[in-house]
This record gives C-alpha cells, structure tokens and sequence, in this order.
C-alpha cells in the first residue's frame, strides 16, 4: 500500500520541484550564483549578465510555438489531403518532400535563409517548422490510415458527409496519435532551436554560445540546463494529455 | 417497397454477388441467409449505396436509389453495421443520437427518442447513457449498435447479423422487440443472418445466397417444403425441417375439438413450444386457452406430428 502510495507520488513531486526549481532560476539566477561559481575562472560571472534569462527562456518558448502550430497546421492538412481519395496519388510526393526537410541539416537550413529573409528570429523559424513537419506528418497519417474501418463505415452508414466524417469521427479518433506526434516534434525544436542564436534568434541558444567564446562552463551549463527541463516538462505534460485523448477516443488499447 | 434489379458487384475479375433480382414488399422483414462469403454484406450494403454496383439497379419505392446523394440516402436508411461499428469516443446516447443529429432533430426530441431506445433495449438511460462503448458487454454494444439504426425511425432498416452475440433469452427478446418494431411503424427490414432459427422466425421471405448468386427467394414454408437445391437443403437442416415448420404456425390453428387435462398453453404459443410440451411431458394432448383465458378446445400429439410432415 505504501509502496504504491509512493510510486504514484513520487514523478509528481519530482515534477513539480522541477518546476519550482525551473521557474526559481529564471527569476533569480542570483540565489543559484554560488552552486555556479566554482565552474567558473577568473572571476568570471557566474550568472548569464548579457540579458534576462527569464526573456530568452520566453523567447525561446515562443519560437518553438510559433514553428509547432504551423507545422501541425501544414503536417495534418496534408495528411488529410493524401488520405482523401482524390489525394492519394500525392502521398509519394507529399512524403518525399516531408523527408527532405528531415534530412536537410538545420545549420544549412539557417544558413540558406539568412540571405533571403536576413538575421534573427525567421531563418530560425523556417529551420524549426521544417524539422517540425516530419514527425507530425507521419503520425497523422499512421492515425488517419489505421481508423477501425467498421467505425468509419458506420459513419458513411449513418450518412455523415464527407467532412462530417474528418471532423467527428476520423481526427478525434487520430488525435492521441497525432499529438504522440508533436510532442516528438517539440521536443526536438526546444533543442534545435538553440543553434538560432548563431543567426542572431533570441533563444537560450545565446547563453550557450556566450559561453563557448568566453570559455564559461557556468553559462554553457545553465543554458543547457534550462533547456533540458523544459523538453523533459513539457514531453511530460504532453504524453499526459496524451494519455487523456486516449482514453477518451477508447483507443487506449491500442 | 424495394426492388433489386439484376445487381452485380465484381472486386475486379471476381464476382462477389452475382446478378440478383429480387423485390422486398413494403412492410416486410426479408431474410438473407448463406454461408460467410457468399455476398450477403455486400448485397445489403448496395442498397444504402456504401457500395457501388458494378451493374444493375435497386428501386425504393420506386425511385433508383441513386437519385438522391449518397449520404442523404443514407440518412433516411436505418443500418445496423455487422459488428455493431460503435463510435468509441462518444457515448452511448451520443451514438445513438448520430442520426438524429445529423437531420438535425431539436435537443428534446432527440433525448426523448434515444431514453425511449435504450429503455426498450433494457439500458438505463441513466446508468448507460453517459458511458463509452468499450464500458459495455459485448451483447449491450450490439443492442446500442441496432439502437441508433432505429434512432431515426428509417422506413427501411438493414441490419447485417444484429443478434449474433446475443444470450439466447436476450436475443429472443430483442428479435421479438424488432418484430413488435416493425409492426408499429411498418419498417421494412433486411436483415442478414447465420442462423436458420432467426431466419424461419423473423422472416416473411428468406434468401438464400450461395457464391453471390441468389439461389431461392421465397417464404419460410416453401424454402422448407421445397427447397431449390442441395445447398438450401443442407443449409435448412435436414433434421431440422419438421420443427423449423411447425414453429412458424400458431397453436390456435392446430386447435382441435375436445378437452384434455393440465396447465392450458396459450393459443399464440408456437406448434412446436406446444409439441416440445406434450413430448416433454408425455402426454396425448393440451388444453388450449385463448387471449381471454377462456378455453379452445385442445392440441394432440398426432395432430402436430401431421403437421410437421412434408407439405404435399
Ligand atoms: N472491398 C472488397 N474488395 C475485394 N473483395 C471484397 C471486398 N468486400 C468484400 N469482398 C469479398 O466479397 C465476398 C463477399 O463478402 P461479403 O462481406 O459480402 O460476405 P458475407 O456473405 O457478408 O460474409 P459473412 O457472413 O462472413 O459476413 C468475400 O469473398 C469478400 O472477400
Ligand atoms: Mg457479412
């Protein structure tokens, strides 16, 4: 009973002092200046002093939504297009093309969109989106192609329309699956987004690199750290909301 | 009324039901039999158009079923899917409301309707109502399933093996539940079963389907009586012709003059509820009593027994 007891406790206290510690360290990096200072030399600053942690951290944030919701928004409406009949014949193209933006290096995607859209948040942006795309794509087609067929042919039998279907039994039937999907996809832009900062994006990327070329672990060590919890947060938050979709789409055992 | 005109599905170079004719009078239940593959979902789902013919043309009361779209067509379709095909993430009442919805129905109408279902499906609105199908037995899924084909009160319901994972007692219910249904508000039924049972009792005409084609159309009497082949024969249960007929007659009709002693059986009882009575009990003869209590006269042995020969 204990053991149980302690079992279902125990990730929920270690996420919420993850929290505390996350939240505490972006408003008050001071207090966390003496567990720092001793990776650094020269009396170095053990705090990142070139800007707020807690502004790049929001950035950071705010890049990696943006770049999600508009590859979930082009990932699932093209699923929806090569599952439709009349779309069929793109699915080969469609993937393909989702494939190249996997296989491109993000670097070179920053370093090719630097000259068309200049320095800063975009070539940032378009990196994150098409690396983005790959993960949300396959899964909504995985979702959207391995619907229990008498479900769906008891929609057409119940004489709901083409749309009809899409929208009330097909997508709410994917959806565990396609969030499975950008929770992938997030997770990886949170990390990649980082490399931005060598085209002037504000993210926690900025910290890292400040660090390298003043040859401070103190800086490196936060940046990376801050990151780390946020991808281990918000994979966590987003399997539980997962988990919920599941359930109620009944397709748990699945 | 629904007239099948010289259907044919082909899946390619394989003909899955081969031209079939046949025509369902208003108000009537049909019964499609034969072994699994033989086309009967196929057949059936040609008639809601959830598969296009490769040739030949189904009427509805007297207009080609392709006169309208397809999903309106649908709507006005009752269809209870082989499998029962609940939608998994909503619940009970919201399955069954999907027609309703759909056409648009108001709020209180369509509650209205779907406690009225589930009340005579014996689901408490209450208890049931809001629960998700993967919360329910098997037989109660299935008993949601024919539910929501009903939801709109269709003029033509088809139902693809409604019954199959009902307990025997559930399944008389509910197959009595259909024919009480069907009465009421003159549906015209087709209904798809494996079970012979189902089919003599339900039916007022069966079709047997052997490899896609249709090879005897005709009421339940005649398929006994005369069966059109081998196949029909086997598949009607040599052993089992002699009950198979007396169960589609009434004790009333059996009933002959005179008086005998013990518990009177009800003239609405089937001939062979009352020839399984005498066996069981070993006795020459049964009192029978009429809707009223008052007595009828009685029924023998002897006089089943000739009724459950062969029809000359
Ligand atoms: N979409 C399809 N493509 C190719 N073949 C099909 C298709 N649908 C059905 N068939 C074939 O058509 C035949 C008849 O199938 P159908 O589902 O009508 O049989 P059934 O009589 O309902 O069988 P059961 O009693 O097992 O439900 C089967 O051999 C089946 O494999
Ligand atoms: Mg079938």
């Amino acid at each position: 009973m204990k053991e149980a007891g302690i079992k279902t406790w125990l990730p929920s206290l270690l996420r919420l002092a993850l929290v505390v510690l996350l939240v505490a360290f972006v408003t008050n990096p001071g207090w966390f200046e003496p567990l720092l200072k001793p990776l650094t030399e020269n009396n170095a600053p053990a705090i990142y002093n070139q800007g707020s942690l807690l502004t790049l951290t929001l950035l950071h944030l705010r890049t990696v939504l943006i770049a999600t919701v508009a590859a979930t928004i082009v990932a699932v409406a093209l699923a929806i297009l090569v599952t439709r009949p009349a779309g069929v014949e793109f699915l080969p193209l469609s993937r393909s093309l989702v494939n190249i933006g996997q296989t491109f290096p993000p670097v070179a995607v920053l370093a090719l969109a630097v000259p068309a859209v200049g320095f800063g948040e975009k070539p940032t942006l378009i990196a994150l989106f098409l690396y983005g795309l790959l993960p949300i794509f396959e899964n909504a087609l995985t979702g959207l192609t391995t619907l229990p067929a008498n479900v769906v042919e008891a929609a057409r039998g119940a004489g709901m329309t083409g749309w009809q279907r899409l929208t009330k039994v097909e997508l709410p039937l994917s959806a565990p699956i396609i969030l499975g999907g950008i929770r992938l996809s997030v997770v990886i832009s949170l990390a990649t987004a980082t490399i931005g900062s060598t085209v002037a994006a504000k993210t926690l990327g900025e910290v890292i690199i400040a660090g390298l070329l003043s040859n401070n672990l103190a800086f490196v060590l936060q940046g990376g750290l801050i990151v780390a919890a946020l991808a281990v947060l918000i994979y966590d938050g987003l399997s539980a909301i997962e988990r919920y979709t599941a359930r109620r789409m009944g397709r748990e055992a699945e | 009324m629904i007239e099948i005109e010289g259907i044919t599905k082909r899946y390619d170079a394989t003909t899955v039901v081969d031209d079939v004719s046949m025509l369902i009078e208003p108000r009537t239940i049909a019964v499609i039999v034969g072994t699994s593959g033989s086309g009967k979902t196929t057949l059936l789902r040609m008639i809601n158009r959830l598969v296009e013919p490769s040739s030949g043309v189904i009427k509805l009361d007297g207009a080609d079923n392709r006169s309208l779209p397809g999903y309106e067509l649908r709507r006005s379709i009752g269809y209870a899917i082989q499998g029962h095909g609940l939608f998994p993430h909503r619940t009970v009442a919201q399955n069954i409301a999907t027609v309703p919805v759909l056409l648009g129905w108001d709020k209180a109408r369509i509650k209205a309707r779907v406690d009225e279902l589930m009340t005579l499906y014996q689901l408490d609105p209450e208890a049931f109502g809001p629960r998700y199908p993967h919360e329910l037995s098997g037989g109660q899924q299935q008993r949601v399933g024919v539910a929501r084909a009903l939801a709109a009160e269709p003029n033509v319901l088809l139902m693809d093996e409604p019954f199959g994972a009902l307990d025997p007692i559930i399944r008389n219910k509910a197959q009595e539940d259909l024919l009480a249904i069907q009465k009421r508000f003159g549906t015209t039924i087709i209904l798809v079963t494996h079970d012979m049972e189902e089919a003599v009792h339900m039916g007022d005409k069966i079709a047997v389907m052997d490899a896609g084609k249709l090879v005897q159309y005709a009421k339940p009497a005649e398929i006994l009586a005369k069966p059109a082949s081998a196949f029909v024969e086997t598949l009607v249960g040599a052993s089992e012709k002699p009950f198979r007929l007396l169960s589609l007659g009434r004790v009333r009709d059996a009933v002959e003059k005179g008086t005998a002693e013990g518990e009177a059986i009800p003239g609405d009882a089937s001939q062979r509820d009352a020839l399984a009575e005498l066996l069981w009990s070993g006795r020459p003869a049964l009192p029978v009593k009429g809707d009223d209590g008052k007595p009828l006269g009685r029924v023998t042995v002897d006089g089943l027994v000739k009724r459950a020969a062969r029809p000359a």
